[in-house]
Formats: C-alpha cells, sequence, structure tokens
C-alpha cells in the first residue's frame, strides 16, 4: 500500500516539477505574443481539459509503442521503452496535466498587464531581469495555483495511467489504480483507507493553496 | 549638456505624427495639448517605450534612433514617471527606489544621495512601509525619487499628477518646484493642465491632433493673442526678474524685469539672481494716470498692445510694460464697463498697477532660461 502511496507521490511531484520548467516559458509566450496562430497553440493546450483520458492514452500508447515511427525512434537509437513503464506515466501526465498548470500561470502573467514591464525596462532592467525580478514575483499567486493543481490532478489520474502504465507495482500501480484493485477483489477497507487518505488530503491541499492565496492577495493589493 | 534633437514624422498604430524639435539642456519643457492631441505617443517614443519606424533621436550628440539604429528603452539614460505611480507592489518603498539605482551601477553605499532626495521629497519616513500602505500622493512621490535615484540624462513626465486627486496634487506641486530648481538635466514634462505649466514648465511646445502648433518660452506663449493661455478668465503671466537690491527695513525686495522694477515682499535671495514671478492677469488694474494715493506699490507705465476676448464676461489687456511699451508683455483683466468707460483702445498708454506678484516656488536660476528651440536635425 506505501509503495502505491509513494509511487504517487514521486510522479506527481516529478511532473508538477517538469511542468513549471515546461509551462512557465509556453505561459509567458501565450500571454505576450499576439501571433494569429498563438490560439491554435492555446487550444491544444487545453485540449486534455476536455478529452477523454481514454482517448489521450489511447493515442499516447500508440505513439510510444516500438511498433509506431516516434516509439520506434526511441527503441532503436536510445534502446527506451515508454508503455508500462514509469518514465511513460511522467510523459503521459505532464501532458495531461499541462492545461493545470499553463492556464493560472498564463492568467496571472496577463494580469499584471504591461505597466511593470515598461517601468521596469525604464528602470534600466534588461528583457530577462524584467522576467526574473518583476514577472515572476508578481506572478507568485499563479504559480501557486498552477503547482497545486497540477500536482493534485496527476495524483487523481486514472485514465491515462491504465491505458499506458497498466497496473505494475512499484512501476506503474499507482494510488487510483490500487483503490479500483481493491474494490474489485472486495477489500473495502484497504480502500476506504486508501480514499479516506485521498479525501482528506485533497483537501488540506487546497485548504492551505487557498490561505496562501488570500494572505498575498492582500499583499499585493 | 543634454540638449535633444527630435524628429517623429509618420503612422503609429491609428496616429499621424508629425513632431520635429529641439530641447535646450535646462529647465522644463512642457508638452501641452488636449487629450488625444499625441502628447503621452511623443514622450514614449523618446524613452524607446513606442517605436516609430521613422524617427530619429539624438541627444548630447547620441543617436538613440536613426533608420535601423533602435537603443532599447533599458539603455537609454532616462528617468520615467509614469501616470500612475507603477511601484513594484512585490517590494517595499526602499528596494522599489534602489531598483533602478543598482542597475544604472550606482552603488548602494552612497546612501546619502538617497536620504537627501527623499527628505526632499518628503518620503524620508516611509522607507521601510508596504507600497499598499501609501497614499496616492506619496506612491507618486516614491516614483519620481525613483526615477530620479537613477541620476539620468534627461527626466520625463507624463502627466504625473492626473492620476491625483485635487488635494494630492497641491500636495506634490511644491516638491515638483522645489526639484525644478534643484534639477540640472532637461524634464520633458507631458501636461493638460494649464495651471502645472504655468508653475512648472521654462519652455512649452504646444501640441494638436499630432503635430506642434507653437512653441517657445513660456513667458511668450502665455501672453500670446493667437494661443488659448492669453483668452482664459483665469490667464496669467509669467516673468523673470533679476534681484537688483532688499530694503530691510520694509522687507522689500526690488526685482529687475524687462521695461520696470518690482517690488516683492522678502528677502529672496543674492543681488544678481533671478526668480519667477507669476501674476494672475485679475491682479493687474489700469489707470490712465500713475495712482499716487493708492497702497499698490507696484505702478509700472506700459501700453495696450491688444484687448482680447476670453471665455468669460471680462476682457484681458494684453500690455506691454514701459512708456513706449518696449518690456516684457503683461495681461490685465478689465470689465467691459470699465473698458467703455475709460475708452481703453489699443497703442493706448497707461499705468498697470500690480495688486500681488507671488513668487513661482523656490525656483531660481543664476541665468536666464535658453531660448533655443529650433531643431538641430532634419527630418526628410
Amino acid at each position: 500500500m506505501s509503495e502505491a502511496i509513494f509511487l504517487t507521490l514521486k510522479l506527481a511531484a516529478l511532473t508538477t516539477l517538469i511542468l513549471l520548467l515546461v509551462g512557465t516559458p509556453l505561459a509567458w509566450w501565450l500571454s505576450r505574443n499576439r501571433v494569429w496562430w498563438k490560439e491554435i497553440i492555446n487550444a491544444m493546450v487545453a485540449l486534455p481539459l476536455v478529452l477523454p483520458p481514454t482517448v489521450l492514452g489511447f493515442y499516447l500508447l500508440l505513439a510510444m509503442s516500438p511498433q509506431n515511427a516516434p516509439g520506434g525512434f526511441l527503441k532503436e537509437h536510445f534502446d527506451i521503452t515508454l508503455p508500462f513503464t514509469f518514465e511513460g506515466l511522467v510523459i503521459g501526465s505532464v501532458i495531461y496535466s499541462l492545461p493545470f498548470v499553463v492556464q493560472p500561470i498564463r492568467n496571472a502573467f496577463e494580469a499584471i498587464g504591461s505597466q511593470p514591464l515598461e517601468v521596469a525596462a525604464t528602470l534600466r532592467a534588461s528583457p530577462l531581469d524584467r522576467f526574473l525580478t518583476v514577472a515572476l514575483p508578481l506572478a507568485r499567486p499563479g504559480f501557486l495555483t498552477g503547482a497545486v493543481l497540477g500536482f493534485a490532478h496527476t495524483v487523481g489520474e486514472f485514465g491515462v495511467v491504465l491505458m499506458i502504465g497498466g497496473n505494475l507495482p512499484g512501476e506503474t500501480k499507482v494510488l487510483s489504480i490500487a483503490i479500483y484493485d481493491h474494490v474489485e477483489s472486495l477489500e473495502w477497507t484497504q480502500a476506504h483507507i486508501l480514499s479516506g487518505g485521498m479525501l482528506v488530503g485533497s483537501f488540506a491541499l487546497i485548504f492551505t493553496m487557498m490561505l496562501i492565496e488570500k494572505r498575498w492577495g492582500r499583499l499585493y493589493r | 549638456m543634454t540638449t535633444l534633437n527630435a524628429c517623429f514624422r509618420g503612422q503609429l498604430g491609428d496616429f499621424q505624427l508629425d513632431f520635429e524639435f529641439s530641447i535646450p539642456s535646462r529647465g522644463v519643457t512642457a508638452l501641452f495639448g488636449p487629450s488625444g492631441c499625441g502628447k503621452t505617443t511623443l514622450l514614449r517614443c523618446i524613452a524607446g517605450l513606442n517605436f516609430l519606424p521613422e524617427g530619429k533621436l539624438e541627444v548630447d550628440g547620441e543617436i538613440w534612433q536613426n533608420g535601423k539604429q533602435f537603443m532599447p528603452t533599458h539603455k537609454r539614460p532616462i528617468g520615467y514617471v509614469f501616470q500612475e505611480p507603477g511601484l513594484f507592489a512585490h517590494l517595499n518603498v526602499k528596494r522599489n527606489l534602489t531598483y533602478g539605482r543598482r542597475r544604472a551601477g550606482i552603488k548602494s553605499s552612497n546612501d546619502n544621495e538617497l536620504h537627501e532626495l527623499t527628505g526632499l521629497l518628503g518620503i524620508d519616513h516611509l522607507l521601510e512601509r508596504d507600497i499598499h500602505a501609501l497614499s496616492g500622493g506619496e506612491k507618486q512621490r516614491v516614483a519620481i525619487a525613483r526615477a530620479l535615484l537613477m541620476k539620468p540624462r534627461l527626466l520625463l513626465m507624463d502627466e504625473p499628477l492626473s492620476a491625483l486627486d485635487q488635494d494630492n496634487k497641491n500636495e506634490i506641486l511644491p516638491y515638483l518646484e522645489q526639484l525644478h530648481s534643484h534639477l540640472e538635466i532637461p524634464v520633458i514634462y507631458v501636461t493638460h493642465d494649464r495651471r502645472e505649466v504655468e508653475r512648472l514648465a521654462d519652455h512649452l511646445l504646444l501640441l494638436k491632433e499630432g503635430s506642434i502648433i507653437a512653441k517657445g518660452e513660456i513667458g511668450e506663449l502665455l501672453t500670446r493673442p493667437d494661443l488659448p493661455f492669453g483668452r482664459a478668465q483665469d490667464a496669467v503671466t509669467v516673468l523673470d526678474g533679476q534681484v537688483r537690491h532688499y530694503d530691510a527695513r520694509y522687507g522689500l525686495s526690488t526685482l529687475q524685469i524687462e521695461g520696470g522694477t518690482l517690488e516683492v515682499p522678502d528677502q529672496l535671495g543674492p543681488t544678481g539672481v533671478y526668480k519667477r514671478l507669476r501674476i494672475a492677469s485679475t491682479d493687474v488694474s489700469l489707470s490712465h494716470q500713475e495712482a499716487l494715493n493708492t497702497t499698490i506699490l507696484n505702478r509700472l507705465p506700459a501700453v495696450i498692445w491688444k484687448i482680447l476676448p476670453t471665455d468669460g464676461p471680462s476682457l484681458n489687456i494684453l500690455l506691454r510694460i514701459g512708456n513706449m511699451g518696449e518690456g516684457s508683455p503683461l495681461l490685465a483683466s478689465v470689465t467691459r464697463k470699465s473698458v467703455e468707460q475709460m475708452a481703453l483702445k489699443e497703442g493706448q498708454q497707461v499705468y498697470a498697477q500690480i495688486k500681488g506678484a507671488s513668487l513661482l516656488g523656490s525656483s531660481s536660476t543664476t541665468q536666464p532660461r535658453a531660448h533655443c528651440m529650433t531643431p538641430l536635425i532634419a527630418c526628410e
């Protein structure tokens, strides 16, 4: 049981970290750029919000399969097989949780407006300097929301994991799969412990986030 | 000595710009005009915040923009004060103040300057405060200090008082007037408020619909009969006077102005210093002969140059001080009834009684203001 909990936390933490690294420049670009095809990228980022997870998992499985071009390329050149591995799960989770991290950060960047950055430019700050010392700190609430949502969403992932990860203990058997397993085999006690733990943990996470947001909200307005 | 030569001609967004001008190396140049005349756009072009491809800008002989050459905003040695203070909400007052200063390469050990300036602007007690704990007026003073602490070679101010209520405006204006006399650098000050122009500006660019309709020295433009200033009900005259001597017995200083002298209360400074005077047209009355039995000290011979209609019930009489009208222009506000009864006509010799000549801030210079407003670079 603890194996599944540890694996889930590891997956969610790693996914959130990668999403913050990838999502920040993407959110910045989406909030500042005015090219016409920006909305296409935007729609692609938002797609996992509406797409059934099984559909996403199905296509990811196909893409990762060594029989097909992307998976075959990885197998041939790097000897990497992604389906039914932890690494495969990380990739799937990153794609699946992308909008939950990018949207709040993008909204926070947009809420800053252009003025603080123009002010910083007149105060001799170069573009990178402006991004690091003005945009990032002012968008802090968006990063908090994005990180929490991305983390929580990855913890709760089921359909994608089932499609590309299966049910290998210690490798791909995450919490939600474990709960499903317990219910299937009528192990109600174990299912109760895990589900109750998730309920309490999720509430604590969201509640803490709201408290911090409220505090920052007071500071920034 | 900074001199700025600019030429911004072309289309920017849906704005048609046609600006070509120079500004002198010191003093405040006001960009004055109604909203939508392009004054903020022009200021943003000078700062490099807007890019007009056909623009040309040269400051101190250094090219900031010309053809493909374009110096980005963060490399221009400017200070910029925006309409909204634009303080960084995640930094306290002190760290806001030092944000630009550190990046301009000024050592933080040199804190005397910081304290001197914050003292001058009356914000030295706020340094450790958070931004959201400040009033609107305090925020704008912090923003002004933040710009000045970088030791810019050119200060750009975009309607710094317009977002403030009247109380806050009145609170900041005296500080601005004080700065005016301290600053050694040119200031470009955008405003649509005539009072700010009268109190702060040395030179004026009058803008309308993307082009310059008049430019020159403030005293001259405020009294020019073809411009709106002289036709306002509460018109004022701004004069430069040189301190001649101080009469300690009565506490009066004598100032030499073009075409005459004025006696003004208080010791205004050492002999030879120039002081700026502001005379409201409603404080000037006229008589045919010199009125000797009056408490009004300042009675100057003058010639009626032009009688101007105003937006109110009275008329503005544009005078020239001196027996032959050889001196400075001066505006007097007179009712239509008096004009008829006294049969005042253009070209007539009269006496102007000046009830009050208030000093403008504490501004003083050792030399009269420069008159160089002719463009030095050519637009193609």
